[in-house]
């Protein structure tokens, strides 16, 4: 049963999966590396991300691919007011209020999608869906590996914007030294804003990205989430590298966690490297020291 | 004597006031029969219909709520002056709890019994909860042995349990193989978790050894489960001439669709209870992934006039004919019969007429209803196979219109 022609296609799968794990980890290790909170509303996020790529299939045929280029910049504005308007004004700078805010908006979120529309499950059926590409030893599923690819295209992305551009240069300073860089002039609130909205942009693209080959519910986004705290816990807290390797890491262990241990406990690998993590290196394998 | 006449008027009063409270109670409760019996029969129609098992829970409701308006139209029940059936919907939300709590609301409501349930473990939940209240309650799909076999007075079972679908299931699959010259002998199961998956399958690693099969590995996974990878790489591995998958139907597609992808061919995939393999939906969105899958499950009647009819009237709907729709369309109709024959809607009365019954008017390829310890003994699955995008029936033969094909072609 360990044999390498289980074994590698597995690793392969894990790899997989886990990079689009690492993309809803990168924005919540982005939105905890600046803001210093958790972002409990990632979850909520999530799930209203799935429903507009759900949405945008069955009302308008939009291909879930092809809503990335729409979904990202209109997560990115919700984020980003979400932030400015709502999470920002209601917290009045206090780090505990504003869990809390986040905290509510997943629930307001949650039950909105729940109202809309309903508990059931639903999936789409795309044609090339389940098409393979054939490895010689294995097929992979086309969707899963343009998802891979897709994430390292945004982590490249992010890592451009984050040294090279005058916001990601300000984005690096408020997450260093907030008070040093207000006094430099720089507009916090904005910064803050700017960086919850990067944070729900991954969140969207990597709801297009799982469609094809998931299920959705207003539930649903809580399960990623759980995974995505594992991964930022062990890529350390705000860093965007740690999130990315994290994620592969968590893949593959929770695909050879599967295999061995059987689908139904599967994933107890993941949370014992979490308990692991937490107790023998706090910070994470890339993170800081707070 | 002052005492006396002072005690005395209190025992007086005090009796006075339990008569009068119970004269009270009596002349409340007896007009408000009288009203149900002209205003309708209570009838609790219970399905998962959000959540993981949604798409079953919502044909089940089809096959009760078409039963329904059918009694309702053609006049209601006679013997209570012509009631119509009240509907009071539940849903279970796909877990036990929600099906307890749907209970405790139907009870509430004033119902004369409960239909419905659908997964095992909700109607074992179920069938507990309306045994507090002696409320009669008719399973119309769980095939779980235990749901019928710890002594509860109140609960029926009008389909198979899984002891006798296990069986027919194996006896059919040894018939099969033998006719095609004996070319499977090892299996593989995938099974769901819960109570329905694995009962049947500690059933299956029973029976198969006793048969000759030698059974390569059993795979347990959760519902839902929307990753089918490593089951199949196990599969690919061991490369068994049999697979058997018993798991409810997005698992179930899921799995199909997942060996396709990693062309994996068995010399067959024998269901047992599938969830999917007998699916009219599952064959006609993937047709590729459906093609020679055999089934033993539920199904109904090919030569009942009325089975027809019913197909016939979901198909315009534009829903599926599947097996939750008339099991649920059945269940209803003996229900409806035992109120008619108890002639009232008390409960324990029509648990008395359930128990009695002998009712043939349903679409099932059984005899006349007849109930021991709450299971139908009459009842048995039927197996199938999918050929010409269509679904066949291959046994037993007084039902079959197609002869099976095995094993697969390449």
């Amino acid at each position: 049963m360990l044999s390498p022609t289980i074994l590698i296609p597995a690793i392969l799968n894990g790899l997989l999966t886990g990079a689009v794990y690492a993309l809803v980890a990168l924005g919540l290790t982005l939105i905890y590396g600046v803001l210093h909170i958790i972002n409990f509303a990632h979850g909520a996020l999530l799930s209203a991300a799935l429903f507009a790529t759900f949405f945008g299939y069955h009302a308008f045929g939009l291909d879930p691919y092809l809503a990335i280029f729409l979904l990202a910049p209109a997560f990115f504005a919700l984020g980003y007011g979400l932030q400015r308007f709502v999470i920002g004004p209601a917290s009045h700078g206090e780090d505990r209020n504003m869990l809390l805010v986040t905290l509510a908006i997943a629930v307001i979120l949650e039950n909105a999608l729940l109202y809309v529309f309903r508990a059931d499950t639903r999936t789409i059926n795309l044609p090339y869906a389940f098409e393979t590409i054939d490895f010689g030893f294995t097929f992979l599923a086309v969707p899963r590996v343009i998802g891979f690819g897709v994430v390292f295209v945004v982590a490249l992305l992010l890592w451009l914007i984050m040294s090279w551009t005058d916001i990601g240069k300000a984005i690096r300073a408020v997450a260093k030294e907030k008070l040093g860089a207000e006094l430099v002039g720089i507009d916090v609130a904005h910064v803050y804003a700017v960086t919850f909205g990067l944070g729900t942009a991954c969140v969207a693209i990597a709801a297009c990205l799982l469609i094809p080959t998931y299920y959705l519910n207003p539930q649903v986004g809580n399960a990623f989430v759980l995974i995505a705290f594992t991964i930022v816990v062990l890529g350390g807290m705000g860093s965007v590298p740690g999130a990315l390797i994290g994620g592969l890491v968590i893949g593959v262990v929770e695909s050879l966690s599967g295999l061995i241990l059987g689908e139904s406990l599967g994933q107890i690998g993941i949370f014992l490297i979490f308990i692991a993590v937490l107790l023998v290196r706090p910070s994470g394998l890339f993170g800081a020291r707070a | 004597m002052s005492d006396r006449i002072d005690s005395f008027s209190r025992r007086k009063f005090l009796a006075t006031t339990a008569l009068g409270a119970v004269a009270a109670t009596g002349s409340i409760a007896m007009p408000s029969v009288l009203r149900a019996q002209g205003a309708g029969v209570k009838l609790g129609v219970l399905h998962p219909v959000s959540g993981a098992l949604s798409y079953s829970g919502q044909q089940g409701r089809l096959g009760a709520m078409l039963a329904i308006e059918e009694i309702n139209a053609a006049g209601g029940i006679k013997a209570l002056g012509g009631a119509k059936i009240d509907t009071i919907l539940g849903d279970a939300q796909s877990t036990p709890d929600g099906g307890t709590a749907e209970v405790e609301k139907m009870n509430s409501a004033g119902v004369a019994a409960i239909v419905g349930g659908y997964a095992s473990s909700i109607c074992l939940a179920v069938s507990q909860a309306a045994a507090r209240y002696d409320l009669p309650y008719v399973v119309d799909v769980g095939v779980a042995d235990n749901i019928v076999t710890r002594g509860l007075k109140n609960t029926f079972r009008f389909g198979p349990g899984f002891g006798v679908i296990a069986k027919t299931a194996l006896d059919n699959l040894v018939a099969i193989n033998n006719q095609a010259g004996k070319p499977a002998k090892t299996v593989m199961i995938v099974h769901e978790d819960s109570l329905f998956g694995s009962g049947l399958a500690k059933l299956l690693n029973a029976q198969l050894p006793q048969q000759g099969f030698q059974i390569l590995e059993t795979i347990p996974h959760p519902t839902p489960t929307r990753d089918f990878n490593n089951v199949v790489l196990k599969i690919k591995a061991q490369n068994p001439d049999i697979v058997i998958p018993a798991n409810y139907y997005n698992e179930y597609v899921l799995l199909a669709r997942t060996m396709q992808q990693q062309q994996i061919k068995p010399k067959g995939i024998y269901s047992v209870l599938g969830g999917a393999a007998s699916s009219y939906k599952f064959v006609k969105e993937f047709p590729e992934a459906a093609k020679y899958i055999m089934d033993c499950n539920h199904w109904f009647d090919p030569r009942n006039a009325q089975a027809l009819a019913l197909k016939k009237k979901v198909e315009e709907k534009g829903q599926f004919y599947t097996y939750e729709v008339y099991m649920n369309y059945s269940c209803v109709l003996l229900v409806a019969d035992a109120i008619q024959r108890a002639a009232s809607a008390d409960r324990a009365k029509v648990t008395a007429a359930l128990e009695s019954s002998t009712f043939a008017g349903h679409v099932m390829p059984y005899a006349a209803t007849k109930f021991v310890n709450g299971q139908n003994q009459g009842a048995a699955p039927v197996n199938t196979q999918v050929l010409d995008n269509d679904i066949k029936v291959i046994l037993p033969p007084a039902f079959a219109n197609a002869k099976p094909v095995f094993p697969m072609p390449a």
